[in-house]
C-alpha cells in the first residue's frame, strides 16, 4: 500500500502536505482504487473558506460520487485545474499530479488531530478487516 | 454463417448516416389554400434555414433501420426479465389494442367535458378500483411516474402541516429506499434523515422512535421494502410516527406483493403512490412512459392535485377549484394512455385473478430463493415476499463480482437481475421473477444461476469476459463519461471515429 | 387466468422445494391485524371480448379526432400520424424492454435515444438534449430549477402568454423552495413587452421564461428577449407547445437561448386525453452537468466498436439521492421513439413543408376572420378570436356539424371571456376552414 511518510491523513481518505502555512490536499491511493476510474472532479472557487471536516468538492467515477472533505480549516489558494481535462491523474498519480487544492491554513494546531502515515495504515487495515 | 446470424449481427448505421438528399417516408396532401410564400406571411428574420444534417430516408429504409435496432434489445416477450423492484411482468396485448382505440386516444384534453364523458368515466372507474385495492379514501391519477407521485404526496403532507400553521423540516427515509425518495424530499423542501435498517432488514423501531420528533413531517417507507421483506412492525412504526403528528408515505413500487392480501390503508399508511407500469402491467417502453397515481386517507384528500375527476348528477366532470390543493403536477391529467391499460388489466384479471397474481409472484420468488440459497449468499434471512436479494459474497473469494455474474447471465439467455441495489447490500443481486413466469422458465433461470456459480469457481474467465456473444461486448463507460459524445455530428466536425 | 402459467401440480412441487404446504404460509409475515379479511370490491374477471366491448362503448361517449374535425390546440395538436410510427412502436422489442441499464442487450433502445437526442439538438439548435422528461409543463419546471442551480438565484420572470397549465405546474414545483415568480406584460401585438421586461429584470433573477409561439399563438422576438436577459446574466428559457414550429422558426440556439423545455406531442403522439406526452429538454454544453434526466452517450466496446450507453448518471437520483439534479427516474422512452420515427419519416423537407402548410392554412382562416383577430403579431398555426356571443355557444354550433371548436379563454383570463383560442393544422381542409368561418360568423348574423 502506497502511504507516503511525510503526509498527514484523514479517516475519509484525504491527505495533506503542510509547507509553512500552506497545505496541499488530495485523496489517497486507497481512495482512488475504491472509486475506480475518476471521470469528473468538482472543484471549489478560489478564495472560498472551508472549515475542517467540511466538504469542498466531489470526485465522480462512472457510478459513484464521493465528497472531498478538508482535513483542516483554510482558504482556497489554488485548485488543480488540470483535473478538469484529465481527471484520471487522480488514478495515476494521487499524491503528485492528482493533487486537488492548495489552501492557506488558518489554525496550524489542527494538524495534530490528523493521522500519521502509520496511523492511517493501521486504520486501513482495520477497515478492510471489517 | 447463416443468413439469420448475418442479419442479426449486422452493423446498423445511425439514421443520419443512411440519409440521402431527396428521400422521404411521408406524403403530405397537396396544399388546398392560397400558396403564398412564407416570406409573404412571416418576417424573414423569424424563419430558419434548412435543418443541417436532418435525416432523409425512404419508408423501407426507416422500417429496416428500426426493425434492426429492435433485434438488439432484450425484452419481456423474448424471455424472463427478473429486475428486482421493477416488476417486469407480461404486458397483455389486449391492453395495447384498447389503448389504441381512436375514440379513446383521439380525445383532446381541453375539449368540453360533455364531449369527453367516456374518458372521464374511465378515469373515475380506475380511481375507484385503486381506492379499493389500497384501502384509501381518495386517488389522483395525475402524477406521470413514481417519482412524481412521491413529490405529489410529500407536497400534500407539507401543505397539510403549513395549513396547521407549523410546517415541519425533516423527512425520515429508510436506508434501503429507492434514490427517488430522498431526491423527491429535497425537491419538496425537506431535509432528509436516514434511518438504518435493523439486522432483520426492516426499519429499526427504536432508532425511529429516537429520530421521530415534532419537526419530522413524515416517514417514507417501501412495503414490502426493497429487500422484499414485509415491515413486520408496521403497526408500531405507525404508532410512533402518528404519535408525533407525522405521516407515513409509502412507496408503492412493490405493491405487486400485496394485492388481495393486505391494504396500505389498513396498516396506517397515510399516502402512497402506485406504479401502473409495475403492478398494473403497463409497458416500460424502454424507460417510460410510466404512471404514478397517488392514493391517500381523507385527512390529506383536500390537498390532492387538481383537476379532480368527480361524479356529478349527470355524469363526470373535472373539478378545478383549487381550495387547499397543491395545484397541478402535470400539463393535463396524467398519462391517460396508461390509465386505459391499467383499467383493462384490472377488469381482465378480476378480484380473484389479482389475488392470484400476488400469490404467484410471491411463490415464484420464494421458489427461486429456496433453490438458490445454497449457491449464493442471502443478504437477509428474514422471510421475503415478491423479490429476494442475494450478494456476491460467496463468489468474491474467486475475484468474481456481481457485475460479472450479471453479464454471464446474459449469455445464458436471461436479462440480469437488478444489481448493486439496495445500497445497504454489498454486491446486491435483486431478483423479482413476477407472477408471469411459469415453472419451466423459472427452472431454466435457476439452472443458469447455478451453472454460473460453478463457472465462477471453475472457469472465472467466462464470467470476467462476458458477454461475448452479444451485439456488443462490455462497453467503456469511463470513456463515455470523460469525453461525452451525446449527439451525432456531421463527419466534417465529428471527432475521430474509432468504430470498426 | 390467462396471464398466469403455473399448474396446480407445479405449485405443489414448488411448495415442496420451499418446504411449506400452502401458498398462504408465505404471507404469514403480514401481521394478522393488517391482513385483508374480505374479498376486494372489484368484479370477477371479464372475458377479453367483454373488456373490448366495454372500452368501445366508453369511446362512443367521446368526441374524438377519429370522427370529428378539430380547431382546438392550446398545448395538444391534431397532426396526421404516418402508419410507420405505430408499426415501429408496436414492436414489443421496444415497448416491453426496460430502461437500457445493460448496454450489451439494449443497443436498440440506446441507439434510438442517441438519435432522438441528435434530432432534438438539430431542431432546437442547442448543443445537448436529454432522453426526455414527462411533459412540456414539468420540463419547464425542471428548466427553472436548473437555472437556479446554475445562477444560484431563486426568482424568475414569467409572461401572461405562458400556457396557464404550465404556469400552474411551475408554481407547484416551486411552492416550497422560496422562489417567487414575477409577472411580465404583453404588448397589444400579443408579444412580450420588452420595455417592461427591461425594467422588471434585475440580477436577483435566475431566468426569464418565454413561450414561442406563445399561448396566444403569437411568435416572439426571442433574440431581443435573450439580449436583455444576458445584460443581467439572467438565463433565457424558451418553451414550446407546438413543436412543429421548430421546423420553420429560427432555432433557439441561434437566438441566445440557454434552455429549451417544451412539449413534443406534435411529433406523432395522439391527443391521448393529455398524456403520455413528451417533455423536450435541450441546453448548452456548458450546463451539461446540471441537466435533469437520462443521457445516452457514444463510446466503444472492448473490441473498439461504436456503442451507446447511459452516461453521466452521477447527476441522477439513484446515485446522488438527495443531492441529485432532479428526482426524475422514468423518462418517456417510447414517446421519444415515437417522435424519432415521426421526424425521420417526414425528414428534412417533409417537416418543413408540413410546417409551412400549417402556417398557410392558419393564415387562410386569419384572412377569412380578420375582423375578429385579437393580436396583430405574427402567428404560426394558432390565433385568438374575439366573439360577441359566448364562445361556448359558437362551439355548440360548430359541434352540430362535427367540428370541435376553440378554447374559450375566460376560464384562464377572466378579462378574455369573449375570446377563444383556435388552431388550424394540415388536418383541416379548405372546405372545413371555410365552414368554420361561416359558422363562427353565422352566430353573429343570427343575433
Amino acid at each position: 500500500m502506497n502511504i507516503p511518510e511525510e503526509l498527514h491523513y484523514t479517516r475519509e481518505h484525504e491527505w495533506i502536505l503542510v509547507e509553512d502555512d500552506t497545505g496541499t490536499v488530495g485523496v489517497t491511493d486507497h481512495a482512488q482504487k475504491e472509486l475506480g476510474d475518476v471521470v469528473f472532479v468538482e472543484l471549489p472557487q478560489r478564495g472560498e473558506e472551508i472549515g475542517a471536516g467540511e466538504p469542498f468538492g466531489s470526485i465522480e467515477s462512472v457510478k459513484a460520487v464521493s465528497e472531498i472533505y478538508s482535513p483542516v480549516s483554510g482558504q482556497i489558494l489554488e485548485t488543480n485545474s488540470a483535473l478538469q481535462e484529465t481527471p484520471d491523474k487522480i488514478n495515476s498519480d494521487p499524491y503528485g499530479d492528482g493533487w486537488i487544492v492548495r489552501l492557506r491554513l488558518i489554525d496550524r494546531s489542527e494538524i495534530k488531530g490528523l493521522l500519521s502515515a502509520q496511523d492511517y495504515e493501521h486504520y486501513l487495515k482495520e477497515e478492510l478487516a471489517k | 454463417m447463416s443468413r439469420t446470424t448475418t442479419v442479426f449481427n449486422i452493423n446498423e448505421e445511425l439514421i443520419f448516416e443512411k440519409s440521402a438528399s431527396g428521400k422521404m417516408a411521408y406524403s403530405l396532401p397537396p396544399l388546398d389554400v392560397e400558396d403564398d410564400t412564407i416570406e409573404a406571411l412571416l418576417e424573414p428574420s423569424l424563419v430558419r434555414g434548412e435543418i443541417e444534417g436532418f435525416p432523409e430516408v425512404s419508408e423501407l429504409d426507416l422500417i429496416r433501420h428500426y426493425v434492426r435496432l429492435s433485434t438488439w434489445n432484450y425484452h419481456i416477450d423474448l424471455g424472463m426479465y427478473p429486475l428486482g423492484s421493477c416488476t417486469m411482468k407480461y404486458n397483455p396485448k389486449l391492453n395495447e389494442k384498447v389503448a389504441r382505440l381512436g375514440d379513446l386516444s383521439g380525445v383532446h384534453p381541453l375539449q368540453e367535458e360533455t364531449l369527453s364523458q367516456g374518458n372521464l368515466e374511465l378515469m373515475f372507474q380506475l380511481q375507484v378500483f385503486l381506492q379499493e385495492l389500497t384501502g384509501m379514501d381518495a386517488v389522483s391519477l395525475q402524477p406521470a411516474a413514481g417519482a412524481q407521485g412521491e413529490l405529489t404526496g410529500l407536497l400534500m403532507i407539507r401543505a397539510y402541516h403549513v395549513h396547521q400553521g407549523k410546517p415541519r423540516k425533516y423527512v425520515l427515509i429508510a436506508d434501503s429506499a429507492h434514490g427517488t425518495n430522498p431526491a423527491s424530499a429535497t425537491l419538496a423542501g425537506y431535509d432528509v434523515i436516514s434511518i438504518p435498517s435493523n439486522p432483520g432488514g426492516t426499519i429499526d423501531t427504536s432508532l425511529l422512535a429516537e429520530r421521530m420528533s415534532e419537526d419530522v413531517a413524515c416517514l417514507m417507507l417501501t412495503n414490502p421494502n426493497t429487500l422484499g421483506i414485509f415491515e413486520v412492525e408496521i403497526e408500531k412504526v405507525a404508532e410512533i410516527v402518528h404519535g408525533r403528528g407525522g405521516f407515513i408515505y409509502m412507496d408503492g413500487a412493490n405493491f405487486n406483493a400485496l394485492m388481495g392480501y393486505a391494504r396500505p390503508g389498513d396498516m396506517g399508511i397515510d399516502v402512497l403512490h402506485l406504479n401502473l407500469h409495475k403492478t398494473f402491467s403497463t409497458p416500460h417502453g424502454g424507460g417510460g412512459p410510466g404512471s404514478g397515481p397517488v392514493a391517500c386517507r381523507q385527512i390529506l384528500a383536500p390537498y390532492l392535485p387538481v383537476p379532480r375527476v368527480v361524479r356529478t348528477g349527470a355524469g363526470y366532470s373535472l373539478e378545478e377549484s383549487p381550495g387547499s390543493s397543491i395545484g397541478r403536477v402535470h400539463g393535463f391529467y396524467g398519462n391517460f394512455g396508461m390509465f386505459v391499460r391499467a383499467l383493462c388489466y384490472i377488469l381482465s384479471c378480476g378480484r380473484t385473478g389479482l389475488r392470484e397474481i400476488s400469490e404467484t409472484a410471491v411463490l415464484n420468488s420464494n421458489y427461486i430463493r429456496a433453490r438458490l440459497k445454497n449457491h449464493y449468499a442471502l443478504a437477509y434471512h428474514s422471510p421475503s415476499l415478491h423479490e429476494v436479494v442475494f450478494s456476491d459474497k460467496k463468489q468474491a473469494s474467486n475475484q468474481i463480482r456481481t457485475l460479472d455474474i450479471a453479464k454471464r447471465l446474459i449469455e445464458h439467455g436471461f436479462h440480469p437481475p437488478t444489481i448493486y441495489f439496495p445500497l445497504i447490500v454489498r454486491g446486491a443481486l435483486m431478483i423479482e421473477p413476477t407472477e408471469s413466469e411459469g415453472k419451466a422458465e423459472l427452472d431454466s433461470f435457476i439452472d443458469a444461476m447455478i451453472a454460473i456459480a460453478r463457472e465462477a469457481r471453475e472457469s472465472p474467465e467466462l464470467l470476467i469476459n462476458a458477454p461475448i456473444t452479444t451485439k456488443r461486448t462490455r462497453v467503456d463507460e469511463t470513456r463515455a463519461a470523460r469525453q461525452p459524445i451525446l449527439r451525432w455530428s456531421p463527419p466534417a466536425e465529428a471527432p475521430p471515429d474509432e468504430s470498426t | 387466468m390467462r396471464y398466469l402459467s403455473l399448474t396446480a401440480e407445479e405449485k405443489l412441487q414448488m411448495l415442496d422445494a420451499i418446504g411449506i404446504r400452502r401458498v398462504e404460509d408465505l404471507f404469514a409475515v403480514i401481521p394478522p391485524a393488517v391482513r385483508l379479511k374480505e374479498a376486494l370490491k372489484i368484479p370477477e374477471a371479464w372475458a377479453e371480448s367483454t373488456v373490448l366491448d366495454y372500452f368501445k362503448s366508453l369511446g362512443k361517449r367521446n368526441a374524438s379526432s377519429e370522427r370529428h374535425g378539430y380547431f382546438l390546440g392550446a398545448g395538444a395538436y391534431n397532426h396526421f400520424i404516418p402508419s410507420v410510427v405505430d408499426a415501429v412502436i408496436s414492436r414489443s422489442e421496444f415497448y416491453t424492454a426496460y430502461t437500457p441499464y445493460q448496454p450489451e442487450i439494449s443497443q436498440g433502445t440506446l441507439q434510438a435515444i442517441f438519435e432522438y437526442q441528435t434530432l432534438i439538438c438539430q431542431l432546437t439548435g442547442m448543443d445537448v438534449a436529454n432522453a426526455s422528461l414527462y411533459d412540456g409543463a414539468s420540463a419547464l419546471a425542471e428548466a427553472v430549477l436548473m437555472a437556479q442551480r446554475i445562477t444560484g438565484r431563486s426568482r424568475a420572470l414569467v409572461p401572461p402568454s405562458l400556457h396557464p397549465n404550465y404556469r400552474q405546474v411551475l408554481a407547484t414545483y416551486l411552492a416550497n423552495l422560496d422562489f417567487p415568480l414575477d409577472e411580465l406584460r404583453l404588448e397589444p401585438s400579443g408579444r412580450l413587452d420588452l420595455n417592461y421586461l427591461e425594467s422588471a429584470l434585475d440580477d436577483r433573477h435566475a431566468a426569464v421564461v418565454v413561450q414561442n409561439p406563445n399561448f396566444f399563438g403569437v411568435i416572439e422576438d426571442l433574440k431581443a428577449v435573450s439580449a436583455i436577459a444576458q445584460r443581467h446574466s439572467v438565463l433565457t428559457i424558451a418553451t414550446v407547445t407546438e413543436a412543429i414550429s421548430l421546423a420553420l422558426l429560427q432555432p433557439a440556439g441561434q437566438l441566445g437561448i440557454d434552455i429549451v423545455a417544451g412539449e413534443g406531442q406534435s411529433f406523432g403522439i395522439p391527443f391521448n386525453y393529455g398524456g403520455p406526452y413528451l417533455g423536450l429538454f435541450a441546453t448548452r454544453n456548458q450546463y451539461l452537468r446540471q441537466i435533469p434526466g437520462r443521457l445516452v452517450g457514444q463510446t466503444v466496446d472492448t473490441r473498439g466498436r461504436r456503442s451507446f450507453v447511459l452516461t453521466l448518471s452521477t447527476r441522477e437520483q439513484h446515485i446522488k439521492r438527495e443531492r441529485a439534479t432532479s428526482n426524475i427516474c422514468t423518462n418517456q422512452g417510447l414517446c421519444a421513439l415515437t417522435a424519432s420515427v415521426y421526424l425521420c419519416a417526414l425528414g428534412k423537407s417533409g417537416l418543413r413543408q408540413l410546417a409551412e402548410h400549417n402556417v398557410k392554412k392558419a393564415h387562410y382562416l386569419k384572412n377569412l376572420l380578420k375582423d375578429y383577430v385579437v393580436f396583430s403579431g405574427p402567428i404560426f398555426n394558432e390565433m385568438v378570436l374575439t366573439c360577441d356571443e359566448h364562445p361556448r355557444k359558437i362551439n355548440r354550433r360548430l359541434f352540430g356539424e362535427g367540428i370541435v371548436g376553440g378554447l374559450p379563454l375566460g376560464k384562464y383570463y377572466p378579462e378574455r371571456s369573449h375570446q377563444m383560442l383556435i388552431c388550424v393544422t394540415e388536418q383541416n381542409s379548405r372546405a372545413q376552414i371555410k365552414r368554420f368561418a361561416e359558422l363562427f360568423k353565422a352566430v353573429e348574423v343570427a343575433k
